[in-house]
């Protein structure tokens, strides 16, 4: 077995305070005032605002119409990150479990055109996706933010490639005890699946998460805000004469990579598994 | 409990390999049926088209007396054990017994008793509540087994079933499907590429070779009337020893060389004619010459324990045959010695066909 040796240490200390460092210092930051943050710049010490701070944050009513708060906005991401996390899942696994076990006329092709799509980003499309969705009158909905971006290439590629791998035999060995296309993919395919999916639901989680642009281009009223737009509010609301929020953008900043950072953390070991072991 | 009918079956893939190529066997209820053959020769997908999993290009199969053509593999009722077991890695080796008796509406307690059964008769009671991935491969064979024969089906269908296991736990478990299949008496059909396993286990045995029937039979009649030179180097460890002969001034002699004395008793030009290693024996011990006698020059002597097996060549030219001889016995590379066999067990094949010359 290899053993570890203290250089081995010293690289991950040293890649642990690169990453948490930053980290850190936003957190510390967040509990000085606006004022001494806008005096002094990023703070290394612990300030004595940090209940203040982030009480108003998490429930004081901001914005234009006041409607906003921070406990919305992480509500609303949330809403975003799992619809997005079990939207996709469901929509590539039963998009793969067609492509690879039911004969159907050119289901390579189709899988191909599936694939070719990841060449066309949000970006490239989102003037006719924004058309297609206004139209269809669903601006200003969480379905508006979430449907319209479920297709998922990537998802569907990992999951044919996972299918692919299970053996043929246990299919049939489920078709002689009796279990239909249906039950098949519910009873055997899915759980065996479970780590996949606690992958991809990962990746998507968080996907979904940072949206940005999408939810900005849905959405007008402050109900539907995000965290992650609410960040960007703060410093443009309080712009002007006014010294901006920054104390706030920061703690609204912490709380927003704390949701994926529990999702990460919560389902690491699946992740690792689905990445790298084939339990089948 | 049923008969399964095989009626000129026929298998051709869709790349256009004709797999099977018009097979009928009547297999009786209760019979032991085991396929046996070379690689590719087409046992796997005659069994699979007997489970439902290959459709049948043209034929009939018949389980019972319903012609099972367009029937579904769960509305077959047989129960298969495949090669690599194929159980659900998710679910307890309780769940995988169960999994065929839930789907098909059975009353949960029916379900407990003979999973319960199954698993007293294999003895998994222990591991119930594991997964087969805490499982050492004879066991998940157990298990697989143990799928099978809650479903309590018409047929049982093996596809290579012992071929992971390392050698002492394929003798084992040998031994205990034939145990297993005598006591429930249902009618099973088992492939395999083993010889060894082909003859302890059936009751009768279809040597399958290309896709063709080359004979069907019980072992024994199998190993003593060989139907042609494929089902002679087949059946048998070593292998029977071919010899190409001809007609000669008395009898028949070897074409490539002298050294061979035998009576012509069909009175054709040309054979290939066959002896096994076990039939040989050797004239200097003291052996009365039979009806065939053969000089040979000894080239290896390979123990193997109980007996040892003797690598010579004949003919001239140098044709190597085997001869079974006693554990002890010592020879020297070089030494000439005459080998001699009884009538009945010399075998005579055509010469082109290779199929068996009887009067
Ligand atoms: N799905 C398929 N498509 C096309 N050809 C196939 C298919 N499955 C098998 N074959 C061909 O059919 C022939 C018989 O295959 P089969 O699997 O029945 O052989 P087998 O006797 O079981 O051999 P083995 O002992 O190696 O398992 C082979 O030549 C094989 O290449
Ligand atoms: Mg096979």
């Amino acid at each position: 077995m290899y053993k570890s040796k203290l250089s081995d240490h010293l690289i991950l200390i040293l890649g642990s305070v690169l990453m948490i460092g930053p980290v850190l210092i936003v957190f510390l930051t967040s509990t000085h005032d606006a004022v001494e943050v806008h005096r002094f710049g990023l703070m290394a010490s612990w300030g004595d605002h940090f209940t203040e701070t982030y009480n108003k944050v998490l429930f004081k009513e901001g914005g234009f119409t006041g409607q906003v708060t921070g406990v919305r906005m992480l509500i609303n991401s949330l809403i975003l990150g799992i619809g997005f996390g079990i939207g996709k899942i469901v929509l590539s696994m039963l998009a793969a479990y067609a492509i690879v076990y039911f004969r159907f006329r050119m289901g390579t092709f189709f899988f191909w055109v599936i694939f070719t799509t990841l060449l066309l980003p949000l970006e490239v499309r989102i003037m006719p996706s924004y058309e297609v969705v206004q139209q269809l009158g669903m601006l200003n909905s969480y379905s508006g933010m979430i449907v319209p971006l479920l297709a998922s290439a990537t998802g569907t590629f990992y999951f044919r490639q996972f299918f692919k791998s299970v053996p043929d035999e246990l299919l049939e060995a489920a078709r002689i005890d009796g279990a239909g296309p249906f039950k098949f993919f519910i009873d055997i395919l899915v759980p065996t699946s479970k780590t996949m999916i606690a992958a991809i639901f990962i990746i998507m989680f968080v996907y979904g998460w940072n949206q940005y642009l999408w939810p900005m281009m849905m959405t007008n009223d402050e109900a539907h805000f995000t965290l992650v737009r609410g960040i960007k509010q703060i410093l443009l609301v309080w712009v002007g004469s006014q010294i901006p929020e920054y104390n706030e953008a920061f703690a609204l900043a912490v709380l927003a990579m704390l949701p994926p950072v529990l999702v990460v953390l919560i389902f690491q070991s699946w992740f690792i598994k689905g990445l790298t072991e084939s339990d089948k | 409990m049923a008969t399964i009918t095989l009626d000129t079956v026929r298998k051709v893939y869709a790349g256009g390999v004709e797999a099977v190529k018009g097979v009928s066997i009547d297999i009786a209820d209760g019979e032991f049926i085991v396929l046996v053959g070379p690689s590719g020769c087409g046992k796997s997908t005659l069994l699979r088209m007997i489970a439902g999993l290959e459709e049948i290009s043209t034929g009939e199969i018949r389980i019972g007396e319903k012609v099972v053509n367009k029937v579904d593999p769960a509305d077959r009722d047989i129960a298969m054990v495949f090669q690599n077991y194929a159980l659900y890695p998710h679910m307890t080796v309780y769940n995988n017994l169960a999994y065929g008796l839930k789907n098909r509406g059975m009353a949960k307690d029916e379900i407990d008793r003979r999973v319960k059964e199954a698993a007293r008769i294999l003895e998994i009671g222990d591991y119930l509540d594991r997964k087969p991935r805490a499982l050492s491969g004879g066991q998940r064979q157990r298990v697989a087994m143990g799928r099978a024969i809650v479903r309590e089906p018409a047929a049982f269908l093996f596809d290579e079933p012992l071929s992971n296991l390392d050698a002492k736990l394929r003798v084992q478990m040998r031994v205990e499907i034939k145990r297993l299949q005598k006591s429930l008496k249902t009618t099973s059909v088992y492939v395999t590429h083993d010889q060894l396993e082909a003859m302890t286990l059936a009751d009768r045995l279809v040597v399958l070779s290309g896709g063709n029937i080359e004979q069907i039979g019980a072992p024994i009649d199998v190993y003593d009337k060989p139907a042609s030179t494929f089902v002679a180097s087949f059946i048998g460890s070593p292998a029977m020893n071919l010899l190409k002969v001809r007609k000669g001034a008395a009898g028949l002699e070897l074409e490539t060389g002298s050294g061979l004395t035998a009576a012509n008793p069909y009175g054709r030009d040309r054979y290939t004619l066959g002896v096994r290693p076990e039939h040989l024996s050797l004239v200097e011990a003291g052996v009365p010459a039979g009806a065939l006698t053969l000089k040979a020059t000894v080239n290896v002597l390979e123990p193997v324990g109980a007996e040892s097996y003797l690598y010579a060549s004949c003919g001239g030219t140098g044709q190597e045959i085997v001869i079974r001889v006693e554990s002890h016995a010592r020879f020297e590379p070089g030494q000439e010695i005459t080998l001699t066999a009884q009538a009945k067990d010399v075998h005579f094949f055509d010469a082109d066909t290779g199929r068996r010359v009887e009067s």
